[in-house]
């Protein structure tokens, strides 16, 4: 079994952004590893773990695939640590400001060289919030999308895959023959915290650094200049006007009633 | 004239409210086409409920093969209807299904793809509120044909009626949109109340309900809104954690966003600081959420949300 995920360097949730041209200032914030990503990195541990359970020298690994800047390596060596055996970073200044549709491309390119039975991916980066990555890698490798998933059941031997996908609209149990694209929600696991020997041992993992000719995509196909979309302008919100603030002073509901009645909302 | 191409939603028969929010958008932009991709024998009764809003033809493609296989196949078929009929957009609704259908036809046929628009303008022109709503992105499309998807809620329309043609249209679904099957669906369990993210009016409790949601939900029931709850509320246990709104939970945009008892963390203010309305409900003066409130009630929900109701009701059946 080889297990690709496919994670993100983001900027962290809580940091202050800026936007400069359209884009994230990303050299500006801290940044961490895609929280939601350690999801994917746990559920495969959990896949691979026992598979491997008694062989000294592992044969059923995980490989974290990321595209980003070259200290993307931080984040990378999280999931090193929590026990993914090894790393491609596909980085290149030609990459700045590509778009889902370039960052899919560029991943199911380097996917389609591994080998891989199964992606793992999380369900949305904390910073662009899509969601649409794992669809677009299921699309472009012409692979089974099983996303949303809570809970995953892998059948080697059987050569497949079931899982619940759980989203708003309720649960669907589905299934599907290896190779497989599965995105997974937050509540499918509790991501294990690196141990002090994992991340002793992340050090002496490799993490390959691929350039965009590595893997086969042309300069012309991603970046900025050729993104499908283009951000016009952006800016930050206004701050909300304060409104009324008045004490209740046993007459509170009716006022706050007749707010309502007056904006006609009801 | 090209159209703008809508994708209805439906589920068990009846139409999402989104299909209507969809054609309103559509129709500052041009005459509105709406799919339909319906079991074989379902789409008519679907279509009839399309005829309340703006819209001048519907496309009905029947399939058994889109509950089946889900997701690739409905793409497979919106794809064939973007590329016959070449509209001028593609709108979609935001979820989680919507943004996996607009990933894939935007693979398909090489198009740009924006999710989440909070608004857009008749020269496609997007609105995304980005960042737990601290910054508001205008982009577009520049290439193939602009697939946009629209957060539920974000325009207000009033109903009228259309006479639109029908179309039945075959789609073919290739081997590719069959890897996956969906053996079983079990839909969520819906109460009475409208859809947290599709809900016109939300009604959020925090802390400050200790525990007892029931004057939240009953004020919630007298306006017809959703109820929604802070993290601090779902993390208790008090309610379920599919009502959470804030970062780690749903973002919503409703037109009246009233919360009680919830001091308004950055967490939770991530998930409804665009909401047109808000109103805040709480003991503590100093509480943040006052900050982004248009009307502020220092006070305990437990006196001024029964008043506040019977209010309501007096006029309403008054």
């Amino acid at each position: 079994m080889k297990i690709a995920v496919c994670v993100k360097q983001v900027p962290d949730s809580w940091a202050e952004k800026k936007m400069i041209n359209g884009l994230l200032d990303r050299a500006g914030v801290d940044a961490v590893l895609n929280d939601l990503d350690e999801y994917a990195i746990e559920e495969a541990l959990r896949i691979v773990e026992p598979l491997n359970e008694g062989s000294e020298t592992p044969t059923h690994t995980i490989t974290l695939i990321s595209m980003g800047p070259d200290r993307a390596t931080e984040a990378i060596r999280k999931g090193l640590s929590m026990g993914a055996h090894d790393a491609t970073l596909i980085s290149d200044s030609a990459l700045a400001g590509s778009d889902a549709l370039a960052t899919s491309k560029v991943l199911a390119e380097t996917i389609k060289s591994g080998g891989y039975d199964l992606v793992f991916c999380g369900t949305e980066s904390t910073d662009a919030r899509m969601s649409v990555i794992p669809a677009m890698l299921a699309e472009r490798l012409g692979w089974a999308q099983l996303t949303f998933a809570g809970v995953v059941k892998v059948d080697v031997s059987g050569n497949k895959v079931e899982i619940d996908r759980m989203t708003d609209a309720g649960v669907e149990s589905m299934s599907a023959n290896l190779p497989a694209v599965i995105s997974v929600i937050e509540k499918i696991n509790e991501p294990r915290y690196p141990s002090f020997k994992g991340i002793m041992a992340s050090k002496k993992k490799t993490i390959n650094t691929k350039s965009l000719s590595d893997v086969g995509v042309s300069a012309s196909e991603v970046g900025l200049a050729t993104a499908w979309s283009v951000v016009d302008d952006a800016a930050a919100r206004p701050p909300r006007e304060k409104g009324e603030k008045v004490e209740d002073a046993g007459n509170g509901g009716d006022k706050l009633a007749e707010f309502i009645l007056e904006k006609r909302i009801v | 004239m090209s159209n703008v191409l809508i994708l209805v939603d439906h589920a068990s028969g009846n139409i999402s409210k989104t299909a209507g929010e969809l054609a309103a958008f559509g129709k500052r932009i041009g005459g509105v086409t709406a799919l339909v991709l319906a079991e074989p024998g379902s789409g008519a009764v679907i279509a009839d409920q399309l005829k309340t809003f703006e819209i001048e033809k519907i496309l009905i493609a029947e399939s058994a093969e889109f509950a089946i296989h889900g997701i690739p196949a409905i793409a497979d078929a919106v794809a064939s209807v973007l590329a016959s009929h070449s509209p001028k957009a593609l709108l979609i609704s935001t979820s989680a299904r919507g943004k996996e259908i607009a990933a894939r036809v935007a693979v398909k046929s090489n198009s740009g793809l924006i999710t989440d628009a909070i608004d857009l303008s008749e020269n496609l022109i997007a609105t995304q509120s980005i960042f737990g709503g601290s910054f508001n992105v205008h982009s577009h499309v520049k290439t193939g044909t602009p697939i946009i998807t629209i957060r539920p809620s974000a325009i207000d329309f009033t109903a009228t009626s259309s006479n639109p043609t029908i179309e039945n249209v075959t789609v073919e679904i290739s081997d590719v949109a069959k890897l996956v099957s969906i053996n079983n669906m079990q839909p969520a369990v819906k109460g009475g109340r409208p859809e947290l993210t599709e809900a016109k009016i939300v009604v959020s409790g925090g802390r400050g309900t200790n525990g007892d949601f029931s004057r939240v939900e009953s004020f919630a029931d007298s306006l017809g809104a959703a109820v929604g709850a802070s993290r601090a509320a779902t993390d208790a246990g008090w309610y379920p954690h599919t009502h959470q709104v804030g970062q780690t939970g749903k973002t919503v945009s409703p037109q009246l966003y009233v919360a009680c008892g919830i001091s308004g963390a950055i967490q939770h203010r991530a998930g409804m600081q665009t909401s047109k309305t808000i109103i805040a409900v709480n003991k503590d003066p100093e509480a943040p959420i006052f900050d982004l409130a248009d009307l502020g009630i220092v006070g305990d929900l437990f006196a001024v949300l029964p008043q506040a109701e019977a209010a309501i009701n007096a006029k309403k059946h008054g």
